[in-house]
């Protein structure tokens, strides 16, 4: 067990200590200094050259909006296309049928939006096709999309009055060529040589030792789960993700995996720091968001450590902990320390099956995606927590009575009702979705759908609860993990997760982004001894305390009839 | 809209191009000089191939190590944990089914001695692993039906056994089927 400890203890700090200088070159790379993948420069102009693009031409914020919403719904009407009929184009070695416009709306949503949750499983409701021309392709550009609009937010954070907020298109092409396909390319390389699939091969027929037929699917795997972690997409090749011993063979793989999930969104951090220079403001959100994640490690470490009491009434020993949905590779501590880091951030990916952990587990899961915060996905973690920062700004102005600032600008009414909006869209989507599915299964339980509402569910109970409320958390927060007892594959799930899924995205994209591009507008007002200081642990409390605040008062009711009821009845 | 639109699609295709053309077959590439040549690692048995090292497979019958409980019943083209919950009492009336199905198979252990593995079904429903103390308890069984010494069993185990990595990370673990084929290339 002491290894177990070990293991995750030297993954958290590995990610740090990669993270510092990671921000750094980022920073560096957006600054348009020098790096060492400089050579990726010739690639980034013939990309620029056959778009008919300048990448110097800068844009103001709605620009920037424009140019994003546009290629995003472009690459929304391409993937839905594709997925509808996928059965008939190219690299279909396993003869997998076209899904249906249900399941293709929900899942090109899905994955245009970085989240991906997978109402399909790959082995059959996927082409190598759509694998790597649609979602790995999203799984790049969605992630890019993410960071790009941070940028803008960075951009508008520099303390000079301006309108001219860099290229969309550069930030875009920037981060794949020196960020996302660098590191994914060393991921790949690493994941290939421990025993994941590479090549494009379809299913082989095997007979067992005991003398069963298996048919044993496979693919070009390795190249898609490397940006799968890497951009917080959490798509993975096969149906049960990271938890497939070809998806992630052994606990080197997993290290590599865990780190590449939260990696780049810590990274981002600094890299603000190095950006603005200022390293302080960076160290506070950082640990501000460490603090979070940290609360939510230690209960479901020990949860999952500590076994399932009602296995424990059985009369057998736990030593492995609880092992209802885990693999042996991995053991309890590294699928606990999984479960957290792949919620904090948006990825979304598992190494153990989140539907049968405990619920302590289940509800720090979900209680991370409500917040959605903690580090978060790759770029947009960042804008959320910004939207937390003007809330702090702004309360704490009122508390100490003056006109709050943040950064020199003053926070005026327009941006705190943008900003009071996205913080009350997150629990407005998740609760109102959940309320209605609860509603219909409830009312409706027989009602003539393929699949009745009656079967939606793979347990009784409180926990059956959880499996909805999970759903829609997941879905509005990007995330993409999911209780798979939930029958998703429907057009009720589908059309309503895809839903929450789209403005879960893009209104909380756009917020930031005008509120940022309105601030950079105004006066700069220059720091006095009347100036709120943010770069200060008692505006990371402040901070802390609104986002507890906000996410507690909106989300404690429905958890506490979900995990939180779960936990007392388990004896 | 416009202004943008053109650039939308010239730069979509010429990113499909380089990451979802190019990128995944510079991978398969280098994917050919891996263990197993990008397809797979296979564990052959007198000669045929008997199965993937990294994946789990059916083992019933008592003269063999069984592994894990699976919800997809090892299809390896459909992978699939239980997904039930940990209060589910339908899901408890299952376990306690295989604990008994154990103890009749295994009449020399003691309840209180089963693993939570052994009666649990894995994640992915292709768990190619067990833990030292999942295989160990197996000794008995396996020991009386082959008749061969119980030591010489134990001791395939430790020989099979991956310790941690670099023996600090993570649990120790036992491929179930490479200790299969070795229990099957002990008896010549």
């Amino acid at each position: 067990m002491n290894t177990e400890y070990i293991g995750i203890v030297f993954m958290y700090l590995a990610t740090i200590a990669l993270a510092i200088p990671l921000g750094k070159y980022i920073a560096k790379v957006f600054k348009g200094e020098k790096t060492w993948l400089g050579f990726m420069a010739p690639l980034e102009k013939l990309i620029f050259k056959f778009s008919g693009i300048d990448p110097n031409r800068e844009m103001n914020w709605k620009q920037h909006l424009k140019a994003l919403l546009t290629v995003n719904l472009l690459w929304l009407f391409y993937a839905f296309f594709c997925l509808l009929f996928q059965g008939h184009l190219p690299l279909n070695p396993d003869n997998n049928p076209n899904q249906t416009p249900d399941l293709a709306f929900n899942t090109a949503l899905s994955f245009v939006t970085n989240t991906n949750l997978q109402d399909y499983s790959g082995e059959s409701g996927a082409t190598y096709y759509t694998q790597l021309f649609v979602f790995m392709f999203l799984h790049f550009v969605s992630a890019a999309t993410g960071i790009a609009a941070m940028m803008v937010v960075f951009k508008a954070m520099k303390d000079k009055i301006t309108d001219k907020l860099g290229n969309f298109w550069d930030f875009l092409v920037k981060s794949i060529t020196r960020l996302l396909l660098p590191i994914s390319f060393v991921i790949a390389v690493i994941l290939a040589f421990n025993g994941t699939p590479t090549s494009y091969k379809g299913k082989d027929t095997v007979i067992t030792l005991q003398g069963d037929t298996v048919h044993v699917s496979r693919g070009p795997a390795a190249a898609m789960i490397a940006i799968k972690q890497a951009g917080t997409n959490g798509g993975g090749w096969f149906g049960v993700n990271s938890a497939h011993p070809f998806e992630n063979p052994n606990y080197l793989t997993n290290i590599v995996e865990n780190i590449s999930i939260i990696l780049i969104s810590i990274s981002l951090v600094f890299a603000l720091g190095y950006y603005l220079n200022k390293k302080k403001l960076a160290w506070v959100i950082f640990g501000v968001m460490t603090v979070g994640f940290l609360i939510m490690i230690f209960p479901s470490v020990s949860a999952e450590v500590n076994g399932n009491p009602a296995i424990a009434h059985l009369g057998i020993s736990q030593p492995g902990g609880s092992m209802e949905g885990k693999e042996v590779r991995f053991g309890p501590a590294a699928s606990a320390y999984w479960g957290i880091t792949t919620t904090v951030t948006s990825n979304g990916s598992v190494n153990a099956m989140h539907d049968s952990m405990m619920p302590v587990s289940g509800m720090a899961q979900m209680f991370d995606m409500m917040i959605n915060a903690f580090y978060g996905g790759v770029g947009v973690g960042y804008l959320n927590f910004y939207i937390f920062m003007i809330i702090a700004v702004f309360i704490s102005g009122l508390m100490v009575g003056r006109t709050p600032e943040f950064m020199g600008r003053k926070i005026e009414a327009r941006e705190m009702k943008i900003a009071s909006l996205i913080a009350l869209l997150h629990p407005f989507l998740i609760l109102v979705g959940t309320a209605i599915a609860t509603y219909v299964l409830v009312h409706f339980p027989n009602a003539g759908w393929a699949t009745k509402p009656s079967a939606w569910l793979n347990n009784p109970g409180f926990h059956g609860f959880s499996e909805m409320l999970y759903q829609y958390t997941s879905s509005s927060a990007n995330n993409g993990s999911g209780y798979g007892g939930l029958t998703a594959n429907n057009i009720f799930w589908n059309v309503s997760t895809g839903l929450v899924i789209f403005l879960g995205r893009f209104l909380p994209i756009i917020g930031p982004v005008a509120i940022a591009g309105i601030l950079a507008n105004k006066k700069f007002v220059p720091e006095s001894a009347g100036t709120l200081k943010t770069d200060t642990a008692t505006f990371g409390i402040m901070i802390f305390a609104v986002i507890i605040i906000v996410a507690a008062l909106s989300f404690f009711p429905a958890l506490t009839l979900g995990p939180i009821a779960e936990h007392f009845s388990i004896k | 809209m416009k202004t943008y639109l053109l650039p939308s699609v010239k730069i979509t295709i010429i990113l499909l191009v380089i990451l979802s053309g190019l990128y995944p077959l510079v991978i398969a590439g280098i994917g050919k000089f891996t263990p197993g040549h990008g397809d797979g690692e296979t564990i052959e048995y007198k000669g045929r191939v008997v199965g993937y090292a990294n994946e789990g497979q059916k083992f019933t019958k008592d003269k063999y190590f069984w592994s894990r409980p699976s919800a997809a019943n090892y299809q390896a083209d459909a992978g699939v944990g239980s997904n039930k919950g940990p209060s589910n009492a339908d899901y408890l009336k299952d376990v306690k089914a295989r604990i008994d199905t154990f103890l009749k198979h295994n009449p020399d252990v003691k309840r209180e001695e089963i693993p939570a593995e052994l009666v649990t079904a894995s994640g992915s429903g292709l768990d190619p692993d067990l833990s030292p103390a999942g295989a160990k308890v197996q000794v008995p069984r396996v020991a009386k039906v082959r008749d061969i010494p119980a030591a010489q069993v134990y001791k395939l185990i430790d020989d099979n056994t991956e310790q941690p990595l670099l023996g600090l990370f993570g649990p120790p673990k036992v491929n179930v089927l490479k200790l299969n084929v070795a229990l099957e290339e002990l008896k010549k």
